[in-house]
């Protein structure tokens, strides 16, 4: 045994049951389960005995993150160096500027832009965990409960969806939101029937709409103006994203304005296929979401309209704009809120993905349906499920009329 | 003030909260709360409504017919509401305005009709009409701390006057849009009743249903049935 499990195991009975930290076990079994795999397996005739537990399946969604957290960087600082180009600028004024001039402005210098993204996003990161962390641990302590690995996730999302430019102290409000609302007042990891980073999005976006929305917001550097494709489709349809010179391919790979860490759909998708591989998440849900959106828009395009051009848009634009790869992969697929049923998981992905589109085409308040979509199909999972069951039941007992 | 008066004004104020704890009228308490002017009138308005209206049903309790009670019980209300709103027209046309239809929707408001049905009926006239009070009380209290929570921290203001100057008028204060919205009353009154309920656990509800025990230690022994 390593020493550091010996002083581990040193320390254990101060929190067992009846020791004088009793209270804080939470925090010390976060600690040891986040260093050691537990021993512990699942006990009784039924069950397939197996170490994996929710900390390793929300470990895999975390890794899976990471082609999204390094394009994250990247396009936040290609943006920004990009704009800085454009007008003209050769210098950051804040803290960032002491850091950035070694390695330079320059948006062909992949470098450059990584660091300048990530010195963005890193600090947005920090701050959610941080704060997030202080409520999780609070409730934790105060209920009893123990520190779940879930708020690893909601907090890797939650950094990945906001706007690069957001003001920190709106960082923690949010995530404060989302983890209390969202999360602990119904009992913690496992019984929110709300995804918790985006319930901490939404509250952002309807209190704070000028930091959240609008065509400022989604490049880091002052007084740079940029829409997204989907502001710019909203606006004039897919001619406007082509007179803004954004090629379809660009979208894909995610060298768009956007929130930090959704822009680029290819590193969505590689997040799928390692999810998938994993079966951490469901199939069923990404297909459904997926096919509700294809059916959708293509629903639209065939109806046509004179006078709003988001109806021409086609599938594989929907696909790649906005937030609809990062929802459809790792927001939707979240196996608390989701459906539980696999019926009810291809029905709750249907729902998603009919929604987004007609959020993204019908209606000019939102630009994007992605968050408030997903928001909508989780208020909707557990009656999914209901019917699914109980129509499974109804079938069942035809069969011994 | 005997201690009789006194528990029927003071228990629905914290103790049998008829928002927080009856969790009734809540409709209004969403819809004119985003500024306390407007909350104000709406608690005068309604506590008047409430007072008077328990105090007339009681006096003539013994001589409606049980089969048209509710029918005498509305008459009674949707007058008081008429004389209040025409009153309201007159003195306060700009305030009445904001409140539209929430001040001619007291007649629905289960507070009202439920003091009338609950404890109008069966008491005299003056405890009926202490007893509204109380519960207009009551409400009223609630619909203040939400009204000042989401004008203040909403427009940065209180009865129109600034108390944290905001950001586009050269201050420092980014006003919370949310707060302005009707479903940021929800949040609130939640968070109310959360912090009530903690402090007067007598108040919890007993769950729907319980969760098998699986705290650290413990193993857990399903039955087969």
């Amino acid at each position: 045994m390593s020493k550091l499990r010996r002083f581990l195991d040193g320390l254990e009975p101060y929190f067992e049951r009846g020791g004088r930290f009793e209270r804080f076990y939470g925090i010390y079994e976060m600690v040891d389960t986040f260093l050691y795999t537990p021993s512990e397996v699942t006990k009784g005739a039924t069950h397939v005995r197996d170490g994996i537990d929710l900390k390793r399946t929300m470990t895999y969604v975390v890794f899976a993150t990471f082609f999204c957290i390094m394009m994250a960087w990247y396009n936040t600082g290609y943006q920004a160096n990009q704009a800085m180009a454009d007008l003209g600028l050769d210098a950051v004024g804040n803290w960032r500027g002491s850091i950035l001039n070694w390695v330079g402005y320059n948006p062909s210098n992949p470098f450059s832009c990584f660091v300048h993204g990530a010195l963005y996003w890193v600090p947005i990161y920090i701050v959610t965990l941080a704060v997030g962390g202080i409520w999780e641990v609070l409730f934790a302590v105060m209920r009893g409960h123990e520190i779940n690995e879930g708020f690893l996730v909601s907090s890797m999302l939650f950094s990945l969806i906001l706007p690069p430019d957001i003001p920190l102290w709106q960082v923690a409000l949010g995530i404060s939101f989302g983890i209390v609302i969202g999360k602990e007042v119904f009992g913690g990891t496992g019984k929110n029937f709300l995804n918790p980073a985006l319930t901490g999005r939404a509250f952002l976006f309807f209190a704070y709409p000028v930091s959240m929305s609008g065509d400022e917001v989604w490049t880091a550097i002052d007084g740079f103006s940029g829409a997204t494709p989907l502001g710019l489709a909203a606006q004039g349809g897919i001619d406007a994203i082509a007179a803004a010179d954004i090629g379809w391919m660009q979208t894909f790979f995610g060298l768009i304005q956007g929130s930090i860490g959704e822009t680029s759909t290819l590193a969505c998708l590689l997040g799928a296929v390692f999810l998938l591989y994993t079966r951490v998440a469901s199939y069923r849900i990404m297909l459904g979401v997926f096919a509700g959106m294809v059916l959708t828009s293509t629903l639209f395009n065939l109806i046509g309209s004179d006078s709003n051009p988001m109806f021409s848009v086609p599938w594989f634009w929907h696909l790649t704009m906005g937030g609809f790869a990062f929802g459809m992969v790792f927001m939707a697929t979240d196996p608390v809120t989701a459906a539980n049923t696999d019926t009810g998981r291809w029905i709750f992905g249907g729902l998603v993905g009919v929604m987004v589109v007609l959020i993204r085409v019908i209606n000019p308040a939102f630009a994007e349906g992605m968050m408030l979509s997903i928001l909508f199909g989780n208020m909707f999972a557990p009656l999914i499920d209901y019917f699914v069951i109980q129509s499974n039941i109804r079938r069942r007992a035809k069969r011994y009329v | 003030m005997s201690s009789e008066t006194r528990k029927i004004i003071l228990d629905p104020l914290v103790d049998n909260n008829p928002i927080t704890l009856q969790v009734l009228g809540i409709c209004s308490a969403l819809a004119v709360t985003s500024q306390l002017s407007t909350a104000l009138i709406m608690c005068v308005a309604l506590t008047t409504v409430t007072a008077c209206s328990s105090a007339s049903i009681s006096l003539i309790r013994n001589h409606i017919p049980s089969s048209i009670r509710i029918i005498v019980q509305m008459t009674i209300i949707a007058s008081l509401v008429i004389v209040v709103d025409q009153i309201l027209k007159a003195f306060a046309y700009d305030a009445s305005k904001q409140l539209s239809v929430f001040v001619g929707l007291i007649i629905t408001n289960c507070i009202v009709m439920g003091r009338a049905e609950a404890y109008a009926m069966k008491n005299p006239p003056l405890q009926s009409f202490i007893d509204g009070i109380g519960n207009g009380l009551g409400y009223s209290l609630i619909l203040i701390v939400v009204a000042v929570i989401r004008e203040m921290f909403g427009s940065g203001k209180l009865l129109g006057n600034v108390v944290f100057p905001l950001v586009q008028d050269g201050g420092w204060y980014v006003p919370n849009g949310l707060l302005l919205l009707p479903p940021s009353a929800f949040f609130i009154i939640g968070l109310l009743i959360w912090g009530i309920r903690t402090l007067k656990p007598v108040q919890v509800e007993k769950p729907d249903h319980s969760i098998i025990p699986t705290a650290h230690g413990t193993d857990v022994h399903l039955e087969v049935h």
